[in-house]
């Protein structure tokens, strides 16, 4: 396949702007990232970057609660917004002959949100809602995203829990939403994406016409988030009311995914190595040959990898019966990482995870939301779209020197254990 | 929040220019047609085979009827499609997901009251492999005990996480209240069924039910329709059977009826469930159906998800949607409600039910649905694999490429009228039945007052 075509420049007012034409189906993608994710949101505001982001749906100047979504899906397309650590995406992906309208109604709400405490107030409900239905009401809810933070991270921005509380969204006033909005939601601190079924003059044009006037606004200093690593095994345990069977997770910190791109990728393929499949060395060994536990995962990111800057979490999740203690899970863990540390996997080990990666990255690449999005959040947190491109063979370059590497790098003398208990002490 | 000085929301909200207008829409392009090869092998198997060549991938999709109404069957096919990928006469557990790591594929397996698929994905140039790792599981499937004892100890496992989300015990509520011990109820086994099966009882099951006659496959990628076809054929030879592959006999009709209130004591969220008669896809009013559907529910900006969720904040989600089973079809209302408001949010679905007929969609309503119903069909196949899922299930019950190519100007041709009739004939509250599952002491107090509604008794 012949390298996408990538065209990237900066208005006056500092919005970046990146654009991938692609023909081949009259359909076009458009995504802003903000670089404000819940790391930013200040103590006392828990889960305010997420409650924020579902304010900017409720209208704008030029644009009615219930607008923005009447014009997406009456124009034909679907929408949605996402809040991750470190940035926030807004998206749309429409039939191409909408893709003015979709730059106008971003523009709108980039240059003049209507922040009103009516709206405010009916979406910290929403909100509520959402989190009983994703974390209160199920088994294993957070699990691990919001509760293994706290235990392997000991600043706020880092352990806190990105839902929130809900007396902290119950106390977030319209004078918050202005101040979030004033300061982070400037264009200099913003990406736009189009990604699909358009000429470029044409988008230029456009996207000069509605953000161009967007006023300027100075861009947030961003402040580093590292925290020394855990220098012992931190534990901690949490209680599920509605598990029927006990879990755990182990957290690690890993590679710099920005500055130290390429160990990060071998963590990316390590983590492929021990739980890929049913050849994959975790998965034989502990969910078939021992076997210790029902399901096993590896990865890089709380949310999938690159979704956030340092420090970023490499974690390992399991569930287990109750009669396995997590002890055995995690010495088997110990041992097979021991091994891949002093013995480099072998060339056919690393070809298997080098293939699923390219097909994978094929995969995302087909559907033109992720390829929107990947494309933003790449130029937001690498400073360069075109990274997306190269990654099945930077993938593909990693070394089994360096995935042994990664193993070394994962010491049970720095990590988080998280276990989790059932309440009803486990399966009936 | 912060101490700098910003502008206050008033003058956020507002610039010197004023409210601008919202451009108009373009011109569209249609989506390419796609070259397509739709034929039935000698072995009664249908190929539907589409060239899609956006990225270099090929995906497949099998479905094969798998229905049976013996008690013990949703236990044994489930621990059928869990040990499927574990083993053949050629292969181990390990060498098929090798060959097909090594291809960047993966195979996977899903088995419901109607059909067990198996559905996969690889680089293109690892088609043949593909294709020959598939014909040896379909044929060649040992299903052996080891595999058997240890896939269905996870089966077990697996069944008590599920068992406590709410969304699958719901689902099992509805599936009660509207069928009540009918097979197509059955679609996750008893853990102590599962516990008794046997892998001689595995065999027998594929030897009898997995079969070409009556399955369907789908290929859509970079690949070239005319010459796959001929590969598919050469690589399942010897999945051969004079008989066909099981379908679920035709559902009974939907009747209107209370609502079930299912008790989870201690829950904090509440599970709204309603369902009722619908169209099947090939129905001439279908169109129309669909369209009073959107404009009910099933898409944000509908009159249910902008009244109890934008305006009341009683849901994170509420949605309408169709479930299409063999011949028949149903309609399906969803919402999930902190348990304070669930009486207050059936009261505003019920509104909004008997609102859709009496007060249907206007023009403006019925043009907005227009637009995204062939607008999100166009997005949804412009991937390979939304294209292979979405022609996936029209072959199942015998539609193809034409079906959907001719889908937008049958959305096209609908007037406010017909949405209009769906909506009366369709929508009617008395039409539907379902469930409320939650804490029964604090909903039902409310729940009766509402009326309409049964509290189901402990057992």
């Amino acid at each position: 396949m012949a390298v996408p075509e990538l065209h990237r420049f900066t208005l006056d007012n500092g919005l970046r702007v990146v654009l991938a034409p692609d023909r081949t189906a009259p359909v076009v993608g458009v995504s802003v990232h903000y670089d404000v994710g819940f790391r930013s949101e200040p103590e006392g505001r828990t889960g305010f970057a997420h409650l924020f982001e579902h304010l900017m749906f409720q209208g704008s100047e030029s644009l009615e609660k219930l607008a923005h979504f009447r014009y997406v899906q009456g124009s034909g397309g679907v929408f949605n917004g996402s809040t991750h650590p470190d940035y926030t995406d807004y998206f749309e992906v429409l039939p191409s002959a909408a893709l003015e309208r979709a730059l106008f109604l971003e523009a709108d709400r980039m240059r003049a949100p209507k922040l009103t405490a009516e709206n405010l107030a009916n979406q910290i409900d929403v909100v509520k809602e959402e989190i009983r239905l994703n974390v209160l009401n199920r088994p294993y809810g957070g699990f691990p995203w919001i509760l293994l933070p706290p235990v392997l991270y000991s600043t706020f921005p880092n352990a806190h829990n990105g839902y929130g509380d809900f007396t902290d969204l119950e106390q977030a006033t319209i004078d918050d939403c202005a101040a979030f909005f004033d300061t982070y939601y400037a264009p200099a601190n913003a990406v736009l994406t189009v990604a699909g079924d358009f000429e470029i003059d044409r988008a230029r044009a456009l996207i000069e016409k509605h953000f161009g006037d967007v006023p300027a606004r100075p861009k947030p200093h961003r402040p580093s988030f590292a925290e020394p690593r855990p220098s012992g095994e931190l534990r901690g345990s949490h209680t599920d009311p509605h598990a029927p069977l006990p879990a755990l997770a182990v957290g690690y910190r890993m590679s710099d995914p920005v500055n130290e791109l390429d160990g990060y990728l071998a963590h990316l393929v390590l983590a492929g190595l021990l739980t890929d499949g049913d050849g994959s060395r975790l998965q034989q060994r502990l969910v078939h040959r021992e076997p210790l536990v029902t399901d096993i995962n590896a990865g890089a990111g709380l949310f999938g990898p690159f979704e956030a800057r340092d420090p970023d979490t490499f974690s390992i999740t399991a569930i287990h019966a109750p009669e396995v203690s997590a002890e055995r899970v995690l010495g088997a863990l110990d041992e097979e990482l021991e091994s891949l540390a002093t013995t480099p996997p072998g060339e056919q080990e690393l070809a298997k995870i080098t293939a699923r990666w390219s097909a994978n990255l094929h995969s995302d690449h087909d559907r033109l939301m992720s390829r929107t999005l990947a494309l933003g959040s790449f130029e937001l947190l690498y400073g360069d779209a075109s990274l997306v491109h190269g990654l099945a063979d930077r993938i593909g370059a990693v070394t089994a020197e360096e995935v042994a590497e990664a193993a070394k790098a994962l010491r049970p003398d720095s990590r988080a254990v998280l276990l989790v208990e059932p309440e009803q002490g486990g399966a009936q | 929040m912060t101490a700098a000085a910003h502008r206050s929301a008033v003058e956020i909200g507002a610039t010197p220019q004023g409210p601008r207008e919202v451009p108009p829409l373009g011109e569209q392009r249609a989506a390419a047609d796609l070259s397509h090869v739709d034929t039935v092998l000698g072995n009664g198997l249908r190929v539907l085979a589409v060239r899609k060549a956006t990225v270099p991938l090929v995906e497949v999709r099998l479905q094969i009827p798998f229905a049976g109404d013996d008690p013990m069957h949703p236990a044994t096919a489930e621990v059928l499609a869990e040990t499927l990928l574990t083993g053949t006469r050629r292969r181990d557990r390990i060498a098929i997901d090798t060959e097909l790591a090594l291809i960047g594929g993966e195979l996977g397996t899903v088995v419901d009251p109607e059909h067990l698929a198996v559905s996969g994905t690889s680089l293109a140039s690892g088609l043949p492999t593909l294709l020959d790792v598939l014909a040896d599981v379909l044929t060649g499937a040992t299903h052996v005990d080891d595999e058997v004892a240890r896939e269905s100890a996870r089966i077990v496992e697996r069944l008590a996480v599920a068992r406590t989300q709410p969304r699958v015990i719901a689902r099992e509520a509805l599936q009660r209240r509207r069928y009540g011990d009918h097979p197509y109820t059955r679609e996750m086994p008893r853990a102590e069924d599962v516990a008794e099966v046997t892998p001689e009882a595995v065999r027998a099951l594929h030897g009898q039910a997995v079969l070409p006659r009556g399955s369907t496959l789908v290929l859509v990628g970079d690949i070239d329709p005319d010459t796959v076809v001929g590969d598919v054929e050469r690589a399942l030879t010897g999945w051969e059977s004079d008989r066909s592959a099981a379908a679920l006999p035709a559902l009974p009709d939907l009747a209107g009826g209370d609502i079930l209130l299912v008790p989870r004591a201690g829950a904090v969220q509440s599970q709204i469930r309603l369902s009722a008669q619908a169209l099947p896809r090939t129905d001439p009013r279908y169109p129309a159906l669909q369209l009073a559907n959107l404009a009910f529910g099933g898409y944000f900006s509908s009159r249910l998800v902008e009244n109890i969720r934008e305006d009341k904040g009683y849901t994170y989600g509420a949605h309408s949607g169709f479930e299409f089973t063999g011949s028949k079809a149903t309609v399906q209302v969803e919402a999930d409600t902190a348990n304070e408001v669930t009486a207050a949010a059936l009261l505003e679905t019920r509104y909004e039910l008997g609102r859709l007929g009496l007060v249907p969609p206007t023009d403006a309503d019925v043009e907005s649905v227009r637009q995204y119903a062939i607008g999100s069909l166009l997005i949804a196949t412009s991937s390979q694999g939304g294209l292979a899922g979405q022609l996936s299930a029209l072959a199942a019950v015998g539609l193809g490429p034409e079906w959907l190519a001719a889908h937008p100007e049958r959305v096209a041709r609908v007037t406010t009228e017909e949405v209009a009739q769906a909506a009366l004939d369709f929508f009617a509250p008395s039409r539907f039945t379902g469930v409320v599952v939650g804490d029964a002491d604090t909903l039902a107090p409310q729940l009766n007052a509402l009326g309409g509604v049964t509290v189901e008794r402990p057992e």
